[in-house]
């Protein structure tokens, strides 16, 4: 079940936007036709595969591989030697700078493997059996090291150390030795004692979540050509070609206008795709062979290669009044990075507490490097896990003070006009909204039954713009393609033609959106950070608009009257002369067809750097019933609310909202990454690493609470990431209630719970 | 004149642990000069790793964006998304 909750002052008069059309991509996949990146063959085609390090922590003595490139049928082997030796420099192609050395060394180990799995040579050869055996022909020898994985480990003094040249940023003063601790950050206001001195309550608690994947359903893939001539192709799933094409052009030492990268239709990403493991070296063992060079992952080389996101730890303390008043919260964040640094620890630290009015805090974040595999973006980076502890800890306040939970987040909410916790003015947010419309919600009222439990849980996300390219071409009879540069991960192509159609007066079905190549569409930064509807359907609208103009001034030209007096109505030109009542409406067909003798082709391209992403908050609630006998947790009921901006397409809303809540509904519950004692990955495939599948999980109803965006001409903001931030705790919760024991720690698999039952 | 707040620690380093000022500045193109002409690196470190929120709204990579005297800016890490 739905809902649509709107302000009054929300409700235009919309033909288009805010409907459900059929999905414009829906046909190819339900029929098997879409092109993912496995899809693509050419001619002389090679297989390429990669050796990889069986050691969570070795130096690389020497890598031998003459006996494989003699192996009839293999054309090409590399190693780190033939990738340039980059410097350590922070380069932006993505959403945010990474660093191009740490991105290339994840690419390919030099002198060190830093996790089992971690790529140490490839090869390209004429079938994917010789392939196999020529890596098995690669002989490396290592230097085995200690290995450190936890991260409380790893902050330790006398941990391994996987970077003798790091020193900890961010501390007071230039710390005297390195550490796996890459950075400290704080975040803080008022006086923290006196809060603490303040409070009548006081509740503490230490929280723990394990690393999890992203888990998308289709391995990364490429195909790469870099031909004799030096231009390169490139055709691969990622949420960014033009991320690709930047990576694969520092990675390898190229220009990036030699580098043509055609997206793939992408089956998931979550965050995952946002970086390249496979396309620099599909495009080195090309240069080397002179074929073109596919790549294809098996799904344990997805799980010990690719993603995950950190396994963290969460000390939270928070004080308040016996009203429920919060007076102060003190907040510790330590966060795997896996083998480089770069944890997503900066958005926790600034999503902790953002959804609530706190007048003294300290939030404490720490990034360490661990030997796992470099994190990736997983949805929200960073904001489940600081607020399974908030959440968590606010549901043992929520107890300790005998409180409604919601009644408790309501008191200390944040409201327009407040200051965040990461500093801004928040302006028209709509969270009191949400909290009320679960408050109010027939699920919140429902009885129990034995050996079940209710948690509720709150979460935040600040959504972003940037850059983006958008072009509407019209077509001689009169429909009209919409040409972006973000790959469709999450419904953007059906939005993006929906506002075009809102804007022109077409039927949607008259619009067809594309998703275009790197040397086809102006630049666009990636799709993730929930910006492509919000940013890249900004650049649509306003192309649509120009559109629009330029088709009034044609109308005026035919029909000899000025611009001002031709009105666009219901996708056509209007003459709103009354001396010539006979002229009649001229629509886009019309237009079209007289094309070439009003100004020729009828295209327009807008590039633009969007900002004013509002922020968007959800509350959840969901109902378990736990088994006391086996453990295992039921999940009975789960009811998302969430401030949406306006749900251009509300069926992919909705999916949006139900999906983030079964993927944190598996990080609760099942998921993590487990290590043997020798730092190998114990459970690198879905049997093993159990994501919920439709079986597991209830229907998911969800709110939808429509406070426009002012920023938006539809008034959309993201929506895709919001909602994995708080089933974390809200099924945490949830579970503590059903067994009236806290459980602290992720996952909450029936092993651990009988754990903590039997423990009493 | 503007007034700027730099609550995260990364920031401190370049303002010898400074939060909060006041800078002449009527665009974010100016305000980043005028912080890097203060605080010689900070404009580099803003430019990398740093976001803009001007009066409640954030903005990345916008330095053409006015300022009013009455301006409150805050620095806060660049954020991404998954």
């Amino acid at each position: 079940m739905t809902d649509v909750l709107e302000r009054p002052d929300n409700q235009a008069a919309l033909k288009v936007v805010g409907t459900r059309p059929v999905r414009p991509d829906g046909a190819d996949k339900v029929t098997g036709r879409a092109t993912f990146g496995a899809d693509f063959s050419l001619p002389g085609m090679l297989v390429g595969k990669i050796k990889r390090s069986p050691h969570a922590h070795a130096r690389i003595v020497s890598i031998d591989t003459r006996k494989a490139r003699a192996l009839p049928g293999v054309k090409a082997v590399v190693t780190a030697a033939d990738f340039p030796d980059l410097a350590s420099e922070e380069y932006e192609a993505g959403e945010s700078a990474s660093n191009l050395r740490d991105l290339s060394l994840n690419c390919m180990a030099r002198g060190k493997a830093l996790y089992d799995g971690h790529a140490v040579a490839a090869v390209a050869a004429t079938s994917s059996a010789v392939a196999d055996e020529a890596l098995d022909l690669i002989v490396v020898t290592y230097d085995v090291l200690p290995h450190v994985i936890d991260v409380e480990a790893a902050m330790a003094p006398d941990a391994p150390l996987l970077d003798e040249t790091l020193f900890t940023e961010g501390l007071e003063t230039r710390p005297q030795a390195p550490s796996n601790i890459a950075k400290r950050n704080q975040l803080t206001r008022g006086d923290l004692d006196a809060g603490f001195a303040a409070a009548d309550v006081i509740v503490v608690g230490r929280y723990t979540t394990a690393a999890v994947h992203q888990g998308y359903i289709e391995p990364h893939a490429c195909l790469a050509v870099y031909a004799s001539d030096g231009q390169c192709q490139v055709w691969s799933s990622s949420q960014g070609q033009f991320m690709v094409r930047t990576y694969c052009a520092k990675v390898l030492g190229l220009e990036a206008s030699d580098i043509r990268v055609i997206p793939a239709e992408i089956g998931g990403g979550f965050g995952g795709k946002t970086t390249v493991y496979l396309e620099p070296l599909a495009l080195a063992l090309s240069r080397q062979s002179g074929a073109p060079v596919k790549m294809v992952m098996t799904r344990e080389e997805v799980f010990r290669a690719t993603g995950p996101t950190s396994g963290a730890v969460i000390e939270v303390k928070l004080g308040a009044k016996t009203d429920g008043t919060l007076t102060a919260a003190d907040v510790v964040l330590k966060y795997q990075a896996g083998a480089f640094a770069g944890s997503p620890v900066g958005a926790g630290s600034m999503t902790a507490l953002a959804c609530y009015d706190v007048p003294n805090f300290l939030i404490t974040g720490y990034d360490v490097i661990t030997n796992s595999p470099k994190v990736a973006a997983y949805r929200a980076p960073g904001a489940p896990i600081a607020a399974f502890g908030v959440e968590s800890a606010m549901d043992e306040l929520a107890a300790k003070l005998g409180v409604d939970p919601i009644a408790l987040r309501e008191k200390n909410a944040v409201r327009d006009g407040v200051k965040a916790a990461y500093g801004p003015t928040f302006r028209n947010i709509g969270y009191i909204e949400t909290l009320e419309a679960i408050r109010d919600h027939p699920h919140y009222q429902a009885p129990l039954g034995p050996h079940q439990g209710r948690g509720v849980a709150v979460g935040f996300w600040f959504n972003v713009g940037g850059e983006s390219t958008a072009a509407v071409h019209v077509g001689e009879d009169g429909t009209a393609v919409v040409v972006t540069g973000n790959p469709d991960i999450g419904g953007s192509r059906a939005s993006m033609a929906m506002m075009a159609a809102e804007v022109l007066g077409l039927p949607i079905e008259k619009v067809r959106p594309i998703v275009a190549d790197t040397a086809s569409i102006g630049f666009s930064m990636l799709t993730g950070g929930s910006r492509t509807t919000f940013a890249t359907g900004m650049a649509v609208t306003q192309a649509a608009q120009k559109i629009v103009a330029d088709l009034r001034r044609r109308a005026a030209s035919l029909w000899d009257v000025s611009e001002d007096q031709v009105a666009w109505l219901d996708g056509a030109a209007v003459c709103l002369d009354h001396t010539k009542p006979d002229l009649q409406p001229l629509n886009l067909a019309a237009l079209a067809a007289k094309a070439a003798t009003t100004g020729g082709p009828i295209t327009a391209q807008v590039s633009l750097n969007a900002q004013g992403a509002g922020p968007g908050f959800g509350v959840h609630v969901c109902d378990v019933e736990v088994d006391p006998e086996t453990g295992n947790v039921t999940v009975l009921r789960y009811t998302a609310a969430q401030d949406v901006g306006k749900a251009i397409h509300p069926a992919y809303v909705e999916g949006q909202i139900q999906g983030g809540a079964a993927q944190g509904i598996g990080w609760a519950l099942n998921e993590a990454y487990l290590f043997d004692r020798d730092g190998r990955m114990e459970n690198a495939g879905f049997l093993d690493y159990r994501v919920p599948v439709a079986s597991d999980l209830p229907m998911i109803d969800t709110i939808m609470i429509e406070v426009a965006n002012p920023r938006h001409p539809f008034g959309a903001k993201g929506v895709g990431e919001v909602p994995i931030v708080p089933p974390l705790a809200a099924v945490a919760n949830a579970v503590s209630h059903a067994i009236g024991i806290r459980m602290r720690s992720l996952p909450l698999s029936p092993p651990a719970i009988r754990a903590a039952i039997d423990a009493g | 004149m503007p007034h700027v707040v730099a609550a995260d620690s990364s920031l401190h380093p370049f303002t010898d642990g400074l939060s909060e000022f006041d800078v002449e500045a009527d665009t974010v193109r100016r305000l980043i000069a005028a912080l890097d002409r203060r605080f010689p690196g900070l404009g580099e470190h803003i430019d990398r790793r740093m976001a803009i929120a001007i009066d409640g709204e954030i903005h990345q990579d916008a330095g053409a964006v006015p300022l009013s005297p009455e301006s409150e800016v805050y620095l806060i890490p660049r954020i991404g998304g998954g």
